[in-house]
Formats: structure tokens, C-alpha cells, sequence
């Protein structure tokens, strides 16, 4: 086994278990940092599968890069809303759903 | 190499992105004339593509030069030209509308026309990519985008939806991001046309699973029932511009996607009628259902609006148990692509007209429409009209596309599918008349009703106007799909 | 009820990973080789770097979105954000953390320099040399020394869609000498130092803001 796949392996619990945080649990933090994780884990699978030979492969490295960028604006704007919602209603939890109804 | 450097391939993407970041510099609220000029251009170049590709060509632009695999490249198939064309020809009038629509200095005019730019960049460039990962990028910058309109409103109801959609919109893309790393894992390419010989039956088990991950991803993001709890209070609670471009464009983005890969690099893993097409096909008659009853029920005009979109999703879907099993798949694809442009008109009216509405009366409550009838005839017309093509009555292009997926459905005795076919025309019909049933009401004695600007109601009725007409130029449009090898 | 919920989602979860891994194990080796590929063309592409090639040369176009994605982001958080006075300056309230400041913020900026340079033909680039930069703003912040932002002036505006811009330009630029970012040989190396430099200032700007921008939960304290 190289360490190509223990990183991939790796990868894929850490995206069940990001998939499992997202859903679980209300508080908004949780969930986004959840959301982290499950990207991460994806970008993990990505790296290793690629350099599982042995030979380190540079193309998935640079859309793993892309992919940290883009979960970093992501991140930013969800914990910005996050923000919003807690300064207008003084919780860190999504309403319930059928508010509007 | 002039010739490239007219080409509109590359142009549609760059162009939206240039005004997008222009109008930003300009100032808060600015850039309205620049959207407007820059999508017109738009309109010329999917034109032109459309042109081109009618003539016999298939336009590829390897950016960079390099060529896939190495590279990224850009294609353009029948498909990807009808969206392109759909989408710059309903975004034209609702940036019209838009510019009277925001008065003043609100909050959701602010960043509008930059987030609107970024937003067609983003749908225009995931039309025309074939990489599998800058298609993962273009998604992530369509739902920002997307999810930056709604959060524009900045009250409590736009920020937990716009929150909801955004965290939504990202396990979507997650689940799609794992399935190409898989696929990457599987082949060394994201290329779609260096994958397409490599994948066949036999693929091992984790191709499966990449597959699997990128169909519920995109699905997550098209808003399928029963993934469809964000998409009511996003698109219902935002602007009406901004509702009607994300109800009638953005959802179509990710369902494309489906259908492109469905019917490109997947199809070697998808017997007809497997069990995951009839999943699809029943999610599908379950939003079309599920979707109408809400409909039917919701006080709110614009929330009434949206669940109806809920409930045409799933017309998108019912497609999937009878593509490609004998010939009649070809006029099942026909009906959906048809149904997806009939929609986007259709719906575009709905939002614009219930913008006008909206406006007009102060309410967003259907019981608040009373008295309308008499003083907007226009728009409750548009209405009216919008309402007509979702049922599904000729000539709309909506019945061309109905009668399109009920021959194919009757065709391979799928009595289900054309049960609900027919039953959801009919609830469309039952909220359609829901909301004119109210407008014609004598208005309340002491109602104050608001003056709307014109060019409001002359767009809803454009558009609805155009949902309508459309079928009776059905026939080019299933030319220009057939178009460059697709379907 | 919400107790079934939650075992149904972990046990779907655990099917999933192990699933996910089972299946990893069963790979056959790829069929397309991309590394011989970079290797192969790495020469033509400008840089030393084999990621830097691909990131900017091979798949600059996804580079090129992905600073889209950047700005968007805070044009998302900036949209529902009402405008705010701009907050009275506090007096720096303890004297250690400031000077230590005023001593690291220069080293950083030396740091992105570097890591700029660096990009050409090891690890190193834009993103990471704007992420250093932002990091001095927000430390810069931290310790009072500078102000949350509270307008979006012309100034601003060009420097945080500057980058883009430049890189857009080019994109166009290059689409009328052949491909959309296609680098002639020549000059590859200038032209993505170029947007790289232009990159690195915008993007500070943006990840800065993305922190500067946010409205100060004191406000409401006081």
C-alpha cells in the first residue's frame, strides 16, 4: 500500500464523515466546518489516487490548489452569513422551514 | 488566425466576465447600460455559434493551445448552443427589466449588475466546457453567484435562505468534486472526450460510484424532489429579476450537465431503463406532484411561483426511464430540451409578472391581488399567458414539448409516467387559475394602488408572449439540438 | 425521531466510505498519463515549476474562473451588508502586541515578495504570496493599527477587480494572437509574472476584505 492510497482512503472517510456533519447538526459553524472537511477529504482522494504509483502527479495538485481557493471564498461567504443571521436573530441556526409558508 | 479571434466560444465567457468586473469598478448600482450592451453582444455570438454549427461546423477551442488531455477544452454540440441561446435570449429582457425594476438606492440593487455578469459567465462557460473539473469550477461559480443575488436582500428570510442554498449548492459540488477525483483516479484524464472511448461496461466498481456521486451532486443542485427545500424560500424570497433568472436559467444549468453526461461519458454504465433512471423518473412525478400541491396551497403569490418551478423540475427528469431504449428516445430527449425552454420563458413571465403584481399592490399574498384585473390587464394577461404554456395547451411551445414526452411515454407503454404527464397540466391549471380567480375579485374600497413603470409589464408580456409563439417555432429548435452530432 | 435520523445518516455515511474504499483498491493503473505530458511540454510553458505550469499555463483558464470565484465571494458578502459610519479609532490598548506587529508586517510583505519569485520554479505563487499579504492585514487589524473598511472608494474598487481585469485582458489579448491564454514561447515567463504580480495585489486585497469588510460585533456592545 503507498502512501498515495492511505491519503486516498483517508480521503474518502473524511468525506462520509464531512457528509454526515453538514446534515447532523444545527449549529452553523458546525455545519461549515463540516463542509471543510468533506472538501478536503474529496481533495485528498484527488492527490492520492493521482500519485498512487509512487510518482507525485502535478496536474491534480494544482486543481486540488483551485479547489482549496474556491472552498476558501465559499467559506468565507457562508461564515459572512452566518454572521448576518446571528446579528439579526441572535442565533446560530438556520430558521425552521416552513417560516414563510 | 483572425478567425479565432472572433471566435464566440471564447468570447461568450470572457465578454460577460469583462463587463461584470467593469460595472464593479464603475460604482454601486452602476453598469446597467453596460450589462445591457454587453449582453445584446452575447446574443449576437450565440447567434453566430448557432449559425456555425447549423452550417456543418463543430466549434472546439483548445484553450491555451495545449488540447485535451493536457489542456482544457471548450466544445459546442446542439445542446450546448441551445442553452447558450436560451439563456442570453431571456437574460436580455429581464436586465431591461431589471434596470426599472431597482429604483432608488436598495440594497439589492447595489451589486446587482457585477453578480448578474459573473452569473451568465458562469452558466455560458459550464454550456461550452468539456473538462470535468473546470466544470467543478464553474459550478462553484454559478452558485456563488447565484447564492450572492439572494443574500442581496439582507433581511432575515433572504439570509437563511440564501445560507440554505449556499450550503446546499456546496454538498452538490462536493459530491460531484469526490466523483471526478475518482474518475481522475480511474483514467488520468477529466478530459470528456479523452474519457469518452476509455469508459465502457465493464469499469471498475469505483467509476460506478463516481458516476453515482456526480448524478446526486448535480441533482442536489437542480433542487429534485425531495432535494428541493432550498429552492422555494431562495427564489420566492429574492428580487423578482433575480428570481426569474435563477428559476428560469440557473437551475437548467445544472440539470444540462445531467443530461450532457448522462448522454455522453456515462452512458456506457447506463442500461436503458436501469433502476437509476427509474429512480430519477420517479423523483421526477414526485416533484411534479408534491411541487403543485404546494403550489396550490402557499398564500404567497411569489412562493406560489416558485413551487411551481419545483413541480416543472420534475417534467426534466421523467425523461430519464425512456431515454434511449428504441428510437422514440430521441423524441423524449427532444421533449425535455423543448420543455426546459418553454419553462425558461414561461417562467421568466411568471416572476416578472408577479414582480408587477407585487409592486403594484404592496402584497405579496394572492388574496391581495384583488381589484388587479381591471387595473394591470396587461400583466395579468402575461400571467395568463405563462399560464398556458405551463399547462401545456397549443400552440405553446410547453404542448409541443408535453406531446413530445407523451408520445414517447405511450410509445413504450409507460402508463405511469403518462398519468402524471396529464395530471400535472392540470394542476398547473388548477394554481394558474388560482391566482386569476383572485385578480378578477372586485378590488377592496379603499385599495391604493402604485404606479409600475411601463416597460415592467411590456417585458412579463414579451416573454410570456414568447413562450407561446415559440411552439409554433418548435421545429428550429429541435433542428439546432440535432445539430453537431448530439443526441 | 431525530435520533433514527441521525443513525440512518452515520450509517449511510460509513456505507459510503467503506464503499469508497473498497472500491479505490480495485483500480486498475490509469490508462492516460498526464505527468510524462507536463514533463514533455514543461519547456513551452514559461516556468520551472511543474504545478506553476499547470496552474497558470496548461489550466490557466481554470486559475483565470477561480479568481472570478474569489471576487464574487465578496461581492456575495458585501451585497446584503448595509452601509455603516465608519467606526471611531481605538487607541492600541496594549503595547507589546503592536510593536511585535509593526516588526512582522514588514517581514511579510518581504515573504510575499518572495513567494511570488519563488512561484517560477518552486512552490510558491500569487495565491500564496496574497494570502501572507492578507494575513498582515488582518493582523494589522487585530492590534487596532488599522481600520475595518467601511466604503468601497474608486481606489478600492480597481484595486480588488484589478487582478481580473489585467488577466482578462490578456485572456482577449491573447485570443487575437491564437488560443484564449494561449502564451506565445517568448514571452510566457513575463506574461504570467505579469498577471502574477497583478494577482497577487488584488487577491490580498480581496482575502483582506473578506475579513476588513466585516461589520465589528463591538459596535453593538458600546
Amino acid at each position: 500500500m503507498t502512501t498515495g492510497m492511505i491519503f486516498a482512503g483517508s480521503g474518502a472517510i473524511l468525506f462520509a464523515m464531512g457528509v454526515a456533519g453538514v446534515l447532523l447538526p444545527t449549529h452553523l459553524l458546525r455545519k461549515i466546518l463540516a463542509f471543510n472537511i468533506m472538501g478536503s477529504g474529496a481533495f485528498l482522494v484527488l492527490v492520492g489516487l493521482g500519485q498512487r504509483s509512487g510518482e507525485p502527479d502535478p496536474v491534480p495538485q494544482a486543481m486540488v490548489l483551485t479547489g482549496i481557493v474556491v472552498a476558501v471564498a465559499a467559506t468565507a461567504l457562508a461564515l459572512a452569513l452566518a454572521r448576518r443571521l446571528q446579528r439579526l436573530t441572535g442565533r446560530m441556526e438556520l430558521p425552521p422551514e416552513a417560516e414563510r409558508d | 488566425m483572425t478567425s479565432a479571434a472572433l471566435d464566440p466560444l471564447a468570447w461568450l465567457i470572457l465578454l460577460p466576465m469583462f463587463w461584470a468586473t467593469l460595472a464593479f469598478v464603475l460604482g454601486l448600482g452602476r453598469g446597467a447600460w453596460l450589462a445591457i450592451i454587453g449582453i445584446a453582444l452575447q446574443l449576437g455570438l450565440a447567434l453566430a455559434l448557432a449559425g456555425r454549427l447549423l452550417a456543418g461546423g463543430v466549434p472546439v477551442h483548445p484553450v491555451g493551445g495545449w488540447g485535451a488531455p493536457l489542456g482544457i477544452d471548450l466544445a459546442v454540440d446542439g445542446l450546448a448552443a441551445t442553452m447558450l441561446l436560451l439563456t442570453q435570449a431571456v437574460a436580455l429582457p429581464l436586465a431591461v427589466y431589471a434596470r426599472s425594476y431597482f429604483t432608488g438606492d436598495s440594497s439589492e440593487r447595489r451589486f446587482f449588475w457585477p453578480l448578474v455578469g459573473f452569473l451568465l459567465a458562469a452558466m455560458n462557460a459550464l454550456f461550452v466546457s468539456a473538462d470535468l473539473f473546470n466544470l467543478y469550477v464553474t459550478l462553484e461559480l454559478l452558485g456563488l453567484a447565484a447564492v450572492g443575488l439572494v443574500a442581496a436582500g439582507g433581511k432575515v428570510g433572504q439570509t437563511a435562505a440564501a445560507l440554505r442554498y449556499l450550503l446546499s449548492t456546496l454538498v452538490g459540488s462536493g459530491a460531484y468534486l469526490l466523483g471526478v477525483a475518482m474518475i481522475y483516479g480511474a483514467y488520468g484524464s477529466v478530459s470528456l472526450s479523452t474519457l469518452a472511448p476509455l469508459v465502457d461496461r465493464q469499469a471498475p466498481a469505483a467509476v460506478h460510484l463516481a458516476a453515482g456521486l456526480m448524478l446526486v451532486g448535480l441533482t442536489v443542485k437542480t433542487a429534485l424532489f425531495p432535494f428541493h427545500f432550498w429552492l422555494p424560500p431562495a427564489h420566492g424570497g429574492a428580487p423578482a429579476p433575480v428570481s426569474a433568472l435563477l428559476s428560469a436559467l440557473v437551475v437548467k444549468a445544472s440539470y444540462y450537465l445531467i443530461l450532457r453526461l448522462w448522454l455522453g461519458i456515462l452512458a456506457p454504465l447506463l442500461a436503458p431503463g436501469a433502476a437509476i433512471a427509474w429512480l430519477a423518473g420517479l423523483l421526477g412525478c414526485g416533484a411534479i406532484l408534491w411541487g403543485s400541491f404546494k403550489a396550490i396551497g402557499t398564500p404567497n403569490l411569489k412562493m406560489l411561483v416558485a413551487y411551481s418551478t419545483v413541480a416543472q423540475i420534475g417534467y426534466l427528469f421523467i425523461v430519464f426511464p425512456l431515454l434511449g431504449r428504441t428510437s422514440p428516445g430521441d423524441a423524449a430527449l427532444q421533449g425535455s430540451v423543448l420543455h426546459a425552454v418553454a419553462h425558461a420563458l414561461a417562467k421568466s413571465a411568471m416572476f416578472t409578472a408577479a414582480g408587477v403584481l407585487v409592486k403594484a399592490t404592496g402584497q405579496e399574498t394572492i388574496d391581495g391581488l384583488a381589484g388587479v384585473a381591471t387595473r394591470l390587464p396587461l400583466t395579468l394577461f402575461a400571467f395568463a399567458l405563462a399560464g398556458v404554456t405551463l399547462m401545456g395547451l397549443p400552440p405553446s411551445a410547453g404542448f409541443l414539448a408535453k406531446w413530445l414526452l407523451l408520445g414517447a411515454a405511450i410509445g413504450q407503454g409507460q402508463w405511469l409516467l403518462v398519468a402524471v404527464i396529464v395530471a400535472g397540466g392540470l394542476l398547473a391549471a388548477a394554481y394558474v387559475f388560482r391566482v386569476l380567480r383572485h385578480a378578477f375579485l372586485p378590488a377592496p374600497v379603499a385599495v391604493s394602488s402604485r404606479p409600475v413603470p411601463r416597460m415592467l409589464e411590456w417585458v412579463a408580456f414579451g416573454l410570456a408572449a414568447s413562450s407561446v409563439l415559440l411552439g409554433l417555432r418548435g421545429m428550429e429548435i429541435l433542428r439546432l439540438l440535432a445539430a453537431g452530432g448530439s443526441s | 425521531m431525530k435520533r433514527i435520523a441521525g443513525a440512518a445518516v452515520m450509517l449511510s455515511a460509513g456505507i459510503l466510505a467503506m464503499a469508497l474504499v473498497v472500491s479505490m483498491f480495485e483500480l486498475p493503473p490509469p490508462a492516460v498519463r498526464l505527468p510524462q505530458m507536463v514533463q514533455e511540454k514543461l519547456p513551452q510553458s514559461g516556468v520551472e515549476h511543474p504545478v506553476t505550469a499547470v496552474l497558470l499555463n496548461f489550466r490557466g483558464y481554470d486559475t483565470l474562473l477561480e479568481v472570478a470565484v474569489l471576487l464574487l465571494a465578496l461581492l456575495g458578502m458585501l451585497a446584503g451588508e448595509r452601509p455603516r459610519p465608519a467606526a471611531p479609532d481605538r487607541a492600541p490598548t496594549d503595547p507589546v502586541l503592536p510593536g511585535l506587529t509593526r516588526f512582522l508586517v514588514p517581514l511579510m510583505g518581504l515573504t510575499a515578495v518572495y513567494l511570488l519569485w519563488a512561484g517560477a520554479h518552486r512552490p510558491g505563487g500569487a495565491f500564496q504570496a496574497a494570502a501572507v499579504l492578507a494575513a498582515a492585514a488582518v493582523l494589522l487589524h487585530l492590534t487596532d493599527l488599522l481600520p475595518a473598511w467601511t466604503s468601497l472608494r474608486l481606489r478600492l474598487r480597481t484595486g480588488l477587480a484589478g487582478g481580473l481585469l489585467v488577466f482578462i485582458t490578456v485572456a482577449a489579448w491573447l485570443l487575437g494572437e491564437g488560443r484564449l491564454l494561449q502564451y506565445p514561447v517568448a514571452h510566457a515567463g513575463s506574461l504570467i509574472l505579469f498577471i502574477e504580480v497583478a494577482l497577487t495585489i488584488s487577491l490580498g486585497l480581496i482575502l483582506a476584505g473578506l475579513f476588513l469588510f466585516l461589520p465589528d460585533d463591538d459596535e453593538r456592545r458600546r
